[in-house]
């Protein structure tokens, strides 16, 4: 019965995900904490895998790389975002821009490098 | 009835720009450096807005509009939880460099961006509006929110780093001759959040799975300690 057809698994996949964000939504909205619900949901679900399976439910892998195969469709409107912003004083763009761009190449740079040289011998990549 | 026909066609106009711009990406897989300027969170925002722009429409009518994806989104997220499991083995024996990245990156990341603009003559406001830039954007919302940042302003900065992180990070990494996608997917994940992320499991769903960990760890630290740091100096 389980896994059946593909179309029955990817609905039994999406019912648990959306389960899993409905349930961080709400805890966050009774606790006021300042984490998305999503995260939460993730955590948790991450928090439910580890518990009860080493290996990952077909039926929810198949569903849950779909997803993230297509996270770049589900950022387009957010990122469309980007060319509406707010009106902001002239002199505030240069700080801006080169705070986002210097500041976030650098980061990436040092944090990089950082990581390189913290890695175990024994675990570096063949 | 007229509004509801609009809102669908703006929410097909999405697909449509997705459609269009994921084609063109993928015609230029023999040349990544183009390829890279050439990815659909660049030229599929740029074909919706614009559309937009064309026929005078609001964004807040094509966010709302949109609202599905939003939605969406989130259950992507939730998604995040599977290649961690997955991979968890491979991040446990990393736990301590793992985490002296996290703290060393999140905490350079705000104060390398707050140095930056307060030397090019920033207002507190934009400081404050900047410091979240790479935590992802519900998280920085609410800490914008809360120490009296633009939450408007703060959105447009989180998503525009997150591009800037995806986009290059990959040509920087190659050029830094760091290659080693545990290392390239977890930097991503701390300064370039979600859109970074995106960008990750492009590469393989080993590098997604450390970039997931680097988005969720960077979250959860910014989201607690920041608020306290921004209040006592601004």
């Amino acid at each position: 019965m389980a896994g059946s057809s593909p179309v029955v698994n990817k609905l039994r996949g999406v019912a648990a995900l959306v389960c899993f964000q409905g349930i961080g939504e709400a805890l966050v909205y009774f606790s006021g904490i300042p984490i998305p619900g999503p995260v939460i949901g993730m955590i948790l679900l991450f928090a439910a895998l580890q518990l009860t399976c080493t290996e990952t439910p077909e039926w929810l892998g198949q569903t849950g790389y779909f997803m993230i195969r297509w996270l770049s469709l589900m950022f387009l409107p957010a990122c469309t975002g980007l060319f509406f912003l707010p009106n902001i004083a002239a002199d505030q763009w240069l700080p801006i821009i080169a705070a986002m761009v210097v500041g976030t190449l650098l980061t990436m740079v040092v944090a990089a490098l950082l990581m390189k040289k913290l890695m175990p011998a024994r675990a570096q990549e063949p | 009835m007229k509004s509801w026909l609009l809102l669908a066609a703006l929410l097909a106009l999405t697909g449509i720009a997705f459609a269009i711009s994921f084609r063109l990406y993928q015609k230029f897989k023999a040349h990544p450096a183009i390829q890279a300027l050439l990815h659909p969170l660049v030229t599929g925002p740029l074909l919706v807005t614009g559309v937009l722009l064309l026929c005078g429409i609001d964004y807040s009518l094509y966010r709302q509009a949109n609202s599905p994806f939003f939605f969406l989104l989130g259950t992507a997220t939730v998604a995040l939880a599977i290649p961690l499991h997955q991979q968890f083995h491979h991040i446990r024996q990393l736990a301590s460099p793992l985490m002296a990245t996290l703290l060393f990156g999140a905490t350079f990341a705000v104060i390398s961006a707050l140095g930056i603009a307060w030397l090019l003559g920033a207002t507190p406001e934009t400081l404050v509006s900047l410091a979240p830039k790479s935590v992802t954007t519900p998280i920085a919302l609410g800490i914008a929110e809360k120490v009296g940042g633009a939450p408007g302003l703060t959105a447009g900065i989180v998503v525009f780093t997150g591009v800037i992180g995806a986009i290059l990070g990959p040509l920087l990494f190659s050029k830094l001759g760091v290659t080693d996608e545990r290392i390239i997917g977890f930097v991503t994940g701390i300064c370039a959040h979600g859109v970074g992320t995106t960008r990750a499991f492009e590469i393989s769903s080993r590098c997604g799975a450390f970039s997931s960990l680097g988005l969720g760890l960077t979250g959860a630290l910014t989201a607690l300690v920041l608020p306290w740091i921004l209040l006592w100096f601004f």
